[in-house]
């Protein structure tokens, strides 16, 4: 197997990952960026690769992300999605991993609704790195590594900034890795949500917790707003209606005024326009939520080089 | 002449109040007598340094047959109860089908007969089919043998039934022992609320679960002049509701499993499926007071609330793998660490596994009164081992004490004035 970089085995989630491992992976993303926008957008890097995208959740930008990231970095990569509910009935799990990680891929990309999918994998495949593409409400890496990016070029260094995430926090994997990320990165996270939506303890995580949505703009730098899922809202008694939701946690254009000339918008996607995020707002000059977009591919080949595009032994 | 005489051990018999170093002996299957020994045996067991007491009553297992024997079978179960210095094993009615009518009583009474390595004193339903709208014909469910009523593994979440189950079964002094937990707080989740559920990003079981329908039951038990038995108690909320009921004078009791008293939830931080039971391993708080409870005699009984389950049902992540764990071969040492520490006598904490379960399910076991049969558990207190989940004679692999080291082990079991275990091995 090729030796990883920056100390790297496995990519579970920023609680793993130290100060220096971050900024090693925003940097090395940092220089890919450039591949993307040449007209000839390949480099031989993780040649002779096979990178495996298994995703048991739907998804679009990051399956997509992880696959262009491999394919411009010349791995073979595979793209397999597999509905939780057929594996429940006929292979488990276990053995739909056990089964790909004997055709001997260097990387594994798993997404799945179990939170905790790659620490449990990981304990019977021996010879495959692991990146978690999102587990449950549990962590997602790579998205925060892609925020962190972003945030890099354009506002510089993050430390000390406040980056303001509204909405299901409870629900949100995104939410916890970047609370986790704050801590280690030095920037302060706000969070903003009604009771319902957040988890036990989150004051644990050293944020400032809000439940109205004005009171936290001031002293924002990044105002960070996750998707709201429209049937968890209604069915679980989290939210009475989308109408009010949008009028006390929604995204608008007065909002976005309050917070400063200097705040951006960011999103991890896909938006609901007009739900959490005003049409005008994610269209704005503000808006990072391209951005976020284009330099998740950059992350994607920095993950991938990390974990399999070290010197081989042979 | 005497059968066997067990010499020279510290006998520990909480319901004759006898803590010293002295014989048992055992004539045509009864206890003859306990003292100084002065005759002539058969067979004698050398038990010096060792503590022989009556064999433990565990009142809450569950041994998934019939129905489910790739889990368990009354087979391995009754070898596991014995490596585990106990005689007596109440089952709980969620097998398939389910014990909630006369014939299964029977069935599974017999066929640990069969088996003849420790008795077996089934609890039935509550409900037929456990599906907690009608309930059972307690009657002859009792004649047949059942000891209690439960639908353990599922609570009697209606409160209309559980009021009528609660009358009903009181007019004839039985024993109603309920799964405490809300389920339209605790639907969907897997481990405790808090923040580990939330640093797992994993749905939680709120303590509340628990504590909002046990203080439900305690009104009810109040007007029906009931008989109730919280299984399980696993909250300091629980512990306390339970004390106060008991001042008042209520018939409320409780009885606590060893992971409750001997775990916490950061047993699931890695993600640990055989960490996961319900109701789930709480905070260190919870533990305290579930320890408390012990020491006071809030909570009378230490149960097991043995579940085995199949590997592939633990092995697919936390938040699919079944609830339950294995703990017929670690009550005793797991619990020993309750006398070590100086918080109850052995005296006492034998009796959480003898007398007290005894008296409540008003079965003559658990005393090594002269007579009574001769179920009998030696064991080492100081004894140190590892415990190597693949060398349990349980079937079930899921514990979490895989790997760690036990203090006290069983040298011998008896059971009818026979030797069923003997370090290590089954006497078949």
């Amino acid at each position: 197997m090729p030796e990883p970089l920056f100390g790297l085995k496995h990519l579970f989630g920023i609680a793993d990952l130290t100060r220096e491992q971050i900024q090693s992976l925003v940097d090395l993303g940092d220089d890919f960026i450039d591949i993307n926008t040449r007209s000839v957008k390949k480099a031989p890097t993780l040649r002779g690769r096979t990178v495996i995208n298994l995703f048991f959740e739907n998804s679009t930008r990051t399956r997509t992300s992880f696959e262009i990231a491999g394919k411009r970095l010349s791995a073979d990569v595979i793209n397999i999605s597999a509905s939780t509910s057929a594996t429940k009935k006929g292979e488990t799990l276990l053995d739909t991993g056990q089964t790909l990680a004997a055709m001997q891929p260097h990387v594994l990309v798993i997404r799945h609704s179990v939170a905790g999918t790659c620490e449990f994998l990981s304990e019977f495949l021996d010879n495959t790195a692991l990146i978690n593409a999102g587990d449950g409400s549990h962590e997602h890496p790579t998205q925060i590594l892609t925020d962190l990016l972003t945030l890099k070029r354009s506002m510089g260094d993050i430390e000390g900034k406040t980056m303001t995430i509204v909405g299901d926090i409870a629900h949100s994997r995104v939410a916890r890795s970047h609370m986790l990320a704050a801590k280690i990165m030095g920037y302060n996270v706000r969070i903003v949500a009604p009771k319902t939506l957040l988890p036990a303890f989150v004051e644990n995580y050293g944020c400032e917790i809000f439940h109205d949505f004005d009171e936290a703009l001031n002293g924002t730098d990044i105002l960070y707003m996750l998707r709201v899922q429209t049937e968890r809202l209604t069915t679980n008694c989290c939210f009475p209606s989308i109408r009010e939701y949008h009028e006390t946690y929604g995204l608008n254009m007065k909002r976005l005024k309050a917070a400063g000339e200097h705040c951006k918008v960011m999103h991890p996607g896909p938006m609901n326009r007009g739900v959490e995020i005003a049409t005008d707002v994610a269209d704005s000059m503000k808006s990072l939520i391209l951005e976020q977009v284009e330099h998740g591919v950059a992350i994607r080949m920095a993950a991938l080089t990390a974990l399999c595009g070290g010197a081989t032994e042979e | 002449m005497t059968d066997i005489l067990i010499k020279h051990g510290r006998v520990i018999d909480p319901a004759n109040n006898i803590d010293e170093v002295c014989d048992v002996w055992v004539e045509n299957g009864k206890v003859a007598g306990v003292g100084k020994f002065d005759g002539q045996a058969a067979q004698t067991i050398d038990a010096k340094g060792l503590i022989v007491c009556p064999g433990l009553i565990d009142m809450h297992v569950h041994l998934r047959e019939p129905g489910e024997e790739w889990k368990e079978d009354i087979e391995s179960g009754s070898q596991a109860a014995v490596a585990g210095g106990i005689t007596t094993i109440c089952t709980m009615p969620n097998t398939e089908p389910c014990i909630d009518h006369a014939g299964i009583v029977l069935q599974v009474i017999n066929r640990a007969k069969e088996i003849g390595l420790c008795n077996l004193r089934p609890i039935g339903a509550v409900t037929r089919n456990l599906k907690g709208t009608e309930l059972t014909e307690m009657r002859e469910l009792s004649r047949s043998g059942a000891v209690a009523f439960s639908d353990d593994g599922q609570p009697i979440w209606h409160a209309g039934v559980m009021r009528k189950a609660l009358e009903y079964s009181s007019s004839f002094g039985y024993l109603i022992i309920q799964h405490a937990e809300e389920k339209q707080l605790t639907d969907g989740g897997s481990v405790n609320e808090g923040w580990v559920s939330t640093q797992l990003g994993v749905q939680g079981m709120p303590v509340e679960g628990e504590d909002s329908m046990i203080a439900r039951d305690i009104m009810l038990t109040r007007r029906a002049n009931a008989r109730y038995h919280v299984a399980h108690i696993s909250s300091k909320g629980a512990v306390e509701q339970v004390r106060l009921a008991q001042q008042e004078g209520l018939q409320v009791t409780a009885e606590a499993a060893p992971h409750h008293f001997a775990l916490t939830e950061n047993e699931v931080l890695n993600f640990n499926a055989d960490a996961k039971m319900s109701p789930p391993l709480r905070t260190e708080e919870d533990r305290l007071a579930v320890i408390e409870g012990l020491r006071d005699g809030t909570i009378e009984v230490i149960a097991t609330d043995h579940a085995p389950h199949h590997e592939d049902d633990k092995r697919c992540g936390l938040s699919c793998a079944a609830f339950g764990i294995v703990g017929l071969e670690t009550m005793l040492p797991i619990s020993l660490d309750l006398e070590r520490a100086g918080v109850l006598s052995m005296l006492d904490l034998i009796a959480k596994m003898t007398t007290n379960p005894a008296r409540l399910l008003n079965i003559p076991e658990g005393s090594l009164s002269q007579g009574n049969a001769a179920d009998i558990c030696i064991f080492d207190s100081k004894a140190k081992w590892i415990l190597d989940r693949e060398k349990l004679f349980s079937k079930g692999r899921n514990t979490p004490w895989h790997g760690r080291t036990m203090t006290g082990q069983v040298q011998y079991t008896l059971k009818d004035g026979k030797v069923v275990f003997e370090k290590g091995q089954i006497h078949d």
